[in-house]
């Protein structure tokens, strides 16, 4: 206690800072809009690459099979079925099931005009979903002829979940079938597709003849409790040919993310937004500080004239620079989660504040402003004080 | 040992064609205690021969030692210790703005090792007193006249109990009385400190508070004792 109380000093930093209020108002305006841009690009980003994988999160499935020929959800190649039902020979699968993945022309049932589709086919009695709402419409799928629609999909589409609420029959071809829409889900539009469709392996076959039978584009296998997928895979992978890649999920998410972050420029593009948003905000914080500085410049002279060491106003700066940060980062999360909030509803984007990008964000604003100030300090360390007065 | 001791210094400003010598061969000395005014013309180098005693400025040529310390060639580090041993007052009173005079004072104290926060504080209450602002502690220095501010200052730089005082012009921006009263309390106190003065001024009504008078005329001490 007694220590504290002997290194307890006048709070110089705070005060520095709150003399002019209305100044510390304007720099915590343009920390907070720094913040606020980052956390707009970063979640844009994120957001996008989440949106990405909507479809691969639908399914309950410890390991995935694919077509190593597959370079993603827009061009997914077939492999064999049989390589699907070898994999039951492994004591740790439970069970197995197939899904149907392409993309089809749909005709907008209001202008008549094509656009394409990513459509999956799977089997309706054993659907292997993780949202049990959706297993439970699955079975409007039974009848031949029928699809569940994404309501989410973009309006070019046509106004199909509209219509289908007011009860009309929704019918429209896809490539020269007539198909008819027997519910409507909630996926979400991503990079390669801008509409959904999900319907039974018998329709998906029908919509697509020219199918070679037994191809499928993606197996889907389910573990017995307590078994380690990583452990499933790396056996699956030496027994099966080199016509299958056996991935878990989480790296079946992967192979769909990094296909849009690296082979695309995409990925670059808001990687160089959030860059873009970092630098900025350093060229605004470093400005803000700057003229802060220099303004306290003679007060930091008579502090040095007087026997104060160079390191406690180093001291005093970077305090302001990070009570600066902290002050500036509170109004820019809320405004980042509003902002995210609007996004969500616009764009049905599944745009979020999480954690790791809200510290992410601090520690990038704290950065800068801390090495904005000592940078803004520069002058001091190098005059001798009787040159700043 | 004296408190102050400049043998042989000289100082320049600029490079090459530019260069201008602004002191020559400057040699004296102050002894503890003792009050000693430096008066010119403007110009002839009196703040600059100032700040290098004071240790604000980097020594060049020549010799200068404050208690006992060289200042040529020496460190950042020793020369913030040596600036620690030195009150300053400056002609503007160069108060911190956003402080009260009682926080002003006591960023002074704060300088003093081993005191607790309260301790420092009643040092800078003390101070405040015995320059008679007790009833104006509370105020920043936007609100103080121009002699009020520059009692703070002197309390200032008297409450981190330093061997030497430097004042520059303390009494350039006063009217004739006000002056006198802060020259007058300035030395009172130095006195009981049995702290060593140098005060340059070009005020001759203050001529007669000093012990010792220094003329010095274009960089050059005309007097040099």
């Amino acid at each position: 206690m007694n220590r504290f109380w002997r290194g307890r000093r006048i709070p110089l930093s705070w005060l520095l800072l709150t003399r002019q209020p209305f100044r510390l108002l304007v720099a915590l305006a343009g920390i907070s809009f720094a913040g606020i841009l980052m956390f707009m690009q970063l979640g844009f980003r994120d957001g996008l690459f989440d949106a990405s994988v909507t479809a691969h999160r639908l399914f309950d499935a410890d390991v995935v099979l694919i077509s190593p020929r597959s370079a993603s959800s827009v061009s997914m190649e077939a492999f064999p079925r049989r390589r699907l039902v070898q994999t039951l020979a492994d004591p740790d699968v439970d069970g197995v099931t197939q899904v149907h993945w392409g993309l089809m022309l749909w005709r907008n049932p209001e202008t008549r005009r094509n656009r394409s589709i990513l459509a999956l086919g799977f089997n309706p009695d054993d659907p292997f979903f993780v949202d049990p709402s959706l297993a439970e419409k699955t079975d409007a799928l039974k009848q031949k002829g029928r699809i569940l629609f994404d309501q989410l999909s973009r309006p070019e589409f046509g106004p199909i979940a509209d219509w289908y609420r007011d009860g009309r029959v929704v019918e429209t071809e896809i490539a020269g079938n007539r198909v008819r829409v027997a519910g409507l889900v909630s996926l979400g539009t991503s990079f390669g597709a801008d509409g959904n469709l999900l319907t039974s392996t018998e329709t998906f076959l029908d919509l697509m003849p020219q199918k070679p039978p037994g191809a499928i584009e993606v197996g889907l296998v389910r573990l017995k409790p307590g078994a380690d997928p990583q452990q499933v895979v790396s056996r699956l992978s030496q027994r099966l040919p080199k016509d299958v890649l056996v991935l878990t999920k989480q790296g079946f998410i992967d192979f769909e993310q990094n296909y849009w972050k690296s082979s695309t420029s995409i990925g670059f593009i808001f990687t160089l937004g959030a860059a873009m948003g970092f630098v900025v905000g350093c060229v605004i914080v470093y400005q803000v500080l700057y003229t802060d500085v220099s303004d306290h410049l003679p007060e930091y002279a008579t502090l040095m004239a007087m026997g104060y060491r160079l390191s406690h106003l180093l001291g005093v700066v970077v305090r302001e620079g990070f009570y600066l940060a902290v002050m500036g980062y509170v109004p820019a999360y809320l405004a980042g989660q509003g902002l995210y909030s609007f996004v969500r509803d616009a764009t049905k984007l599944p745009v979020g504040m999480d954690f790791s990008r809200a510290l992410t964000v601090l520690v990038m604003i704290l950065v800068m402003c801390m090495l904005s100030s000592l940078l803004a300090m520069r002058r001091l360390i190098d005059a001798d004080p009787a040159e700043i007065f | 040992m004296a408190t102050v001791v400049v043998d042989n210094l000289s100082h320049a400003f600029g490079q090459g064609e530019m260069r201008r010598e602004v002191l020559q061969n400057i040699s004296f000395s102050i002894e503890p205690g003792e009050v000693v005014l430096l008066t010119g013309p403007s110009g002839c180098g009196k703040t600059t021969l100032l700040t290098l005693i004071g240790a604000l400025r980097t020594v060049q040529q020549g010799q200068v030692s404050v208690l006992g310390q060289a200042l040529h060639g020496a460190g950042r580090r020793r020369r913030q210790q040596v600036r620690r041993c030195i009150g300053m007052i400056f002609q503007g009173h160069n108060l911190l703005r956003c402080l009260t005079a009682e926080q002003n004072v006591q960023m002074g104290a704060d300088l003093l090792p081993g005191l607790s926060y309260r301790a420092r504080r009643d040092e800078a209450r003390q101070w405040l007193r015995a320059v008679g602002l007790e009833d104006h502690m509370a105020k920043v220095p936007h609100d103080l006249s121009g002699g009020q501010k520059q009692r703070v200052a002197i309390a200032r730089a008297l409450a981190a109990t330093p061997r030497l005082l430097l004042a520059d012009e303390p009494t350039a921006a006063l009217d004739s009385r006000t002056g006198r009263e802060v020259v007058e309390l300035l030395r009172r106190l130095a006195r009981e400190q049995s702290c060593a003065v140098l005060m340059v001024t070009h005020d001759p009504r203050i001529v007669d508070v000093a012990d010792r008078l220094l003329q010095m005329e274009d960089g050059r001490l005309m007097n040099a004792v």
